[in-house]
């Protein structure tokens, strides 16, 4: 018997990625790669009107092209398609219409399919598209939230007789004895462009049958989800579906969905019993897969004067688009609990209205409603700051939760478990170099006399966020009307050899789940790093879960491989006593290894215990053979990361420009597992709210048409568009989790989206300019420049 | 997407590419758009996979070596269609004679696609919003055009026609640019996009001849200010041997947007663009002028 050394812990460990090699290289099994024998390529025909009625549709011609096996139209699979799920009815008296995967009688947006060609190859396909013949009925489109609602406003559903789809009211505390007696009271109204989420795999889905069993491959984030949706969907038996996520690339909760072109390739691969294939293009993915964002946000402060706040209100209205989808009516929603972020106060009250609009549905996207909530919050705190001649960071503190007071019950009703707001602010301010920039700002600003004269302004923006992850505990979600748990699942095999299979519900579409899984079964098990292989994304591998988003892996799923790895520890134990010759209650199980207590040797390792497990040749009585253990978990509350985001922005004032001089993050995401993941998770955070901030909105024109519908139109921001950012973390542990983790997915977005907005607007407060409407462009930040002259010069 | 059925033709040389395009073309008038010239595809292959495009036969000049390359023709300099934008960067002819060209070249879309996209087959291609269009413009390059009937020159100032329309007839191919040397001139493209990869707002290219404290003589292109790249001749003329001071290039550049009819699209209006010409017809000149 050999003695282990105790191996350095693997948590806090910067291990390289393991899925890296094959996903950067490609030599992968994306969706899109896979080829089983027979296949035949759908695609299908859209419709080019925000609204219409079909009228007829002509596939003769199409149907009798070469290659062409069969063209058929939602009128061909009204009978059998059914509706595609919504999972979230947030209310009662919700206005839920059908939702048919092809468009039967009448099209709600540009992009909707209306019928598809399934041929030989993919270029046939495309080709017989064009031969198809269908008459539209013009209807008028409903494209701006507020005439939607309107009295005579045109109707998406005229069945429903109204655009609204919900009203979802919330209130705690006295809000209008909050308003009616404070000094200060400010009311803005802000807007959340529509985003167009734009992973970089497209989606793509290929359905292989298999007698009355179908094999689903998708490039989703939520395989179990998908399964049960389209059984429940579709009638086809759940144990006749296997869905499988091969590897994916990036969702960001795009992928979070059950979409028209899943169901409708289950559907054709049941008709034509051979197996079939779609892949979007990047064109009809900017019209059909889900966006995210689009809301309008009027929200009212009051406040003291020397700036304690007393009171919230928020009023939003949310474009659900054309139909409801998985969890469309609740992603405003998962922002509701938010809007106070890490202050204290004494009421609150948010109402939320979903509403109709003839345009692709809105769905999750990175952050889903906490980024448009800490976007209000941190906005209007700025402006809260600046009305009151107070520097925004000393607003903060005057209001935010003190590290002492933890854990807090927030006036939305959530119990925050710990934070640390002073610490992370302190670390960024240092970093950043807070009252050096302030002095250079008053400066720059003094020396060039009038701000008129300087034709770039330095901005400095802030933002002190926290948000909800680890969705979340299944009491919480039925609260909330949402039709699933919140668990997690996790199993665990040593194998005979001693190396270990682990298996979780979670299902990474990039996030490095085979690395971050890998470090906690090592330290778990004492066995080696290379030893672990994660297995995901496949429903009958690992049948149980409840798939990745809302920072959710780490924070539940890592919560059950725990769980499942002391289990597995616990049925090992006997087994070494066994091996050790000493009694049960002697054995303790410490840096990777068996021994008796109190003595350093000699001690027996989980691989020894795992071959005399798969052996079962001398087994203590009672001992089952073979070491696995698995583990459901329901969180008990979700976990709350913080962090503080400064940037610096010079503004060209001349054409308006605006440049990211600086940019620091200290975030707070409880104990760090792999600081490699979390460095690259909160840069492409980083990097995505800047997108909101600056570039990026779906733009519509009057008829409902997608004007940015190519990636030279909805501007991502690349590498060459973006400065160093500078990262660091503070550390409060979650209190309500084994490792103490608390997710960072969604981090990065959240905060970053308002601190770069509050910089613009304080570069453009000499001037007069109070706010800039998402995306600042240049021409936005420029006419919001001339806008103030000429009102300043009215003035005069 | 995939694009629509096409024959792909890869001639070994100019003239056997001629031939085939007036095959495929015998009616010019006729058969436009049933031969399309493939001259590094990072324009044409977009539009053939959006199905915006969808020619019979595809010419792919790649195979023309005599197409390539940059050569010193003693008061101008000689470069081959099927140079790429890389090697035009590179190339130490184009730096010491008219380095207003690299510079414009180095702002072009993202190193992909200047290792792939050719100087021929931005100019050809006459968007005004590409960056180069508006450089020959500035440096009065000479477009050499082969057809059946045998080769012309027109200069840059009569080869932009239209939005996406050039002299070319559909059985000609521009096969090289003649581009006179400019001693003693200095020059600045000043490049306005959104993001590293995106076309241009509004570009400017600026010429300048500096003699002494003055500016004897101001060449300036515009960028996606029309139809067509077009001269800012109001400033040309208002910046005609001022002297070289910020002040005084910043008014004559006031001139900038005279005359001009910039589109209003997404990602910018028109007045905006003509704001933006002003502004960055200053910036181009001053830095230019070493100001």
């Amino acid at each position: 018997m050999t003695t282990t050394p105790q191996a350095p812990s693997q948590i806090g460990h910067p291990a390289p990625r393991k899925e890296d090699a094959r996903l950067i290289t490609g030599r992968t099994r994306w969706t899109d790669n896979l080829r089983p024998a027979g296949t035949l390529h759908v695609s299908f025909l859209r419709s080019p009107h925000a609204h219409a009625r079909i009228t007829g549709i002509d596939t003769t011609t199409a149907r009798s092209q070469p290659g062409v096996v069969t063209v058929l139209t939602g009128a061909d699979l009204a009978a059998e398609q059914g509706s595609l799920p919504c999972a979230w009815p947030v209310t009662s008296d919700i206005v839920h219409p059908d939702h048919p995967p092809m468009a039967v009688d009448e099209v709600r947006y540009v992009g909707e399919a209306v019928a598809c060609v399934v041929a030989r190859d993919a270029g046939a396909a495309l080709d017989a598209l064009e031969l198809i013949d269908v008459d539209y009925e013009a209807k008028p489109p409903v494209v701006d939230l507020e005439e939607a609602l309107a009295e005579d406003a045109a109707l998406v559903h005229e069945d429903a007789g109204t655009n609204r789809c919900y009203v979802w009211p919330l209130s705690s505390g006295d809000v209008s004895g909050a308003f009616d007696s404070a000094p200060v009271v400010l009311q803005r109204r802000y807007t959340q462009q529509r985003l167009i989420p734009a992973a970089m795999e497209p989606r793509s889905v290929v359905c292989e049958p298999d007698g009355d069993s179908f094999t689903l491959y998708s490039s989703t984030q939520v395989p179990h989800i998908v399964r049960v949706m389209l059984a429940m969907t579709t009638g086809i038996p759940e144990q006749n579906i296997r869905v499988i996520a091969p590897d994916v690339g990036g969702g960001f909760g795009s992928k979070l969905q059950v979409t028209a072109e899943e169901a409708l390739a289950l559907l054709l691969a049941r008709r034509l019993g051979q197996p079939v294939k779609w892949t979007e293009t990047r064109s009809e993915g900017f019209q059909t897969t889900h966006h995210g964002r689009g809301q309008i946000q009027d929200v009212a402060i009051a406040a003291d004067t020397d700036g304690r706040i007393r009171g919230l209100k928020v009023d939003l209205l949310a474009d659900m688009g054309a139909y409801l989808m998985l969890i469309t009516p609740g992603t405003p929603l998962l922002g509701a609990l938010m809007y106070p972020g890490i202050y204290k106060m004494d009421a609150y009250s948010f109402s939320c209205t979903g509403v109709f609009t003839t345009k692709t549905p809105t769905d999750a996207y990175r952050g889903a409603g906490r980024p448009e909530a800490t976007f209000a919050i941190e906005r209007i705190m700025d402006e809260l700051a600046s009305e009151l001649g107070l520097d925004p960071v000393e607003l903060r503190r005057r209001n935010w939760i003190e590290n002492t007071e933890f854990p807090y019950e927030t006036v939305a009703g959530l119990t925050y478990d710990s934070g640390n707001y002073e610490a992370a602010t302190d670390r960024a301010l240092e970093l950043f170099g807070y009252d050096s920039l302030r002095q250079e700002q008053s400066a720059r600003r003094s020396q060039d006399g009038s701000a008129d004269d300087a034709p770039t302004q330095l901005g400095i923006g802030v933002s002190t966020y926290t948000e909800m992850c680890g969705l979340a505990p299944s009491r919480v979600l039925g609260s909330l009307s949402y039709g699933a748990g919140g668990w997690e699942h996790a199993a665990v095999r040593m194998l005979p050899t001693g190396k270990v299979e682990v298996v979780t519900g979670t299902t990474p579409h990039g996030q490095g789940h085979d690395t971050c899984w890998s470090q906690i079964a090592a330290d778990q098990l004492g066995v080696d790093y290379a030893d672990v292989r994660v297995l995901h994304g496949d429903t009958q591998v690992a049948p149980k879960g409840m798939d990745t988003y809302g920072s959710r892996s780490l924070v539940v799923g890592g919560a059950a491989l725990v769980q499942a790895c002391t289990r597995v520890v616990e049925k090992a134990r006997p087994v070494a006593a066994h091996l050790l010759e000493a009694a049960v209650e002697d054995v303790e199980f410490t840096g990777g290894a068996f021994r008796v207590r109190g003595t350093p040797e000699p001690a027996t390792t989980m691989a020894e215990v795992a071959l005399a497990a798969f052996t079962a040749h001398d087994l203590p009585e009672g001992t089952e053979p073979s070491l696995d253990a698995e583990a459901t978990v329901d969180p008990e509350n979700f976990s709350y990361p913080h962090g503080t985001h400064l940037c610096a922005v010079e503004v060209d004032t001349e054409t308006g420009r605006v440049d990211i001089r600086s940019y620091v993050a200290v975030d707070d995401v409880g104990v760090v597992v792999n600081p490699q993941i979390v460095d690259g998770q909160v840069h492409g955070g980083i990097a995505q709210g800047i997108g909101q901030a600056l570039y990026e909105e779906a733009v519509h024109d009057a008829d409902g048409n997608l004007v940015t519908s190519t990636m030279a139109d909805y501007l991502l921001p690349s590498a060459a568009d973006l400065p160093d950012f500078v990262t660091d973390r503070t550390e409060s542990p979650a209190t309500t989790h084994p490792l103490g983790v608390k997710g960072v997915g969604e981090a990065g977005t959240i905060a970053s989206t308002p601190a770069v907005v509050n910089a613009i607007a304080d570069a453009l407060a000499p001037y007069g300019v109070r706010d800039v409407p998402m995306p600042c462009t240049p021409e936005r930040v420029w006419r919001a420049i001339q806008a103030a002259r000429e009102q300043n010069g009215e003035d005069q | 997407m995939i694009p629509s059925t096409f024959t792909y033709e890869q001639p070994a040389d100019v003239s056997t590419a001629l031939e085939i395009m007036s095959r495929a073309a015998p009616d010019p008038q006729e058969a436009d758009g049933a031969v399309t010239v493939l001259a590094g595809g990072q324009s044409l292959v977009p539009l053939l996979r959006f199905r915006l495009a969808a020619p019979d036969v595809v010419v792919d000049l790649g195979g023309c070596a005599e197409l390539q390359g940059i050569r010193d023709m003693g008061d101008h300099l000689w470069i081959g269609a099927m140079t790429t934008h890389h090697d035009v960067i590179r190339d130490p002819l184009v730096a010491e004679h008219c380095g207003l060209l690299a510079q414009a070249t180095r702002t072009v879309a993202d190193p992909a696609v200047r290792h792939r996209g050719t100087i021929g087959g931005s100019l050809a291609h006459a968007d005004p919003a590409g960056d180069l269009p508006a450089v020959a413009l500035t440096l009065n390059a000479e477009m050499i055009i082969d057809g059946p009937d045998g080769q012309r020159e027109v200069p840059a100032g009569e080869f932009f026609l239209d939005y996406l329309t050039s002299a070319l007839e559909p059985d000609e191919l521009l096969t090289g640019i003649r581009i006179p040397k400019w001693p003693g001139w200095t020059f600045h493209y000043e490049k306005f996009n959104r993001t590293a990869q995106a076309w241009a707002l509004v570009g400017v290219a600026a010429a300048v001849q500096r003699v002494h404290g003055d500016l004897a003589e101001v060449r300036v292109g515009l960028t996606n200010m029309g139809a067509t790249p077009v001269r800012a001749r109001g400033v040309e003329q208002a910046a005609r041997g001022i002297p070289a001071q910020r002040r005084a290039v910043t008014e004559a550049s006031r001139q900038a947007s005279s005359g001009t009819e910039p589109p209003s699209d997404t990602h910018a209006q028109s007045d905006y663009r003509r704001h933006l010409a002003q502004v960055l017809t200053g910036r181009a000149i001053s830095r230019a002028a070493g100001l």
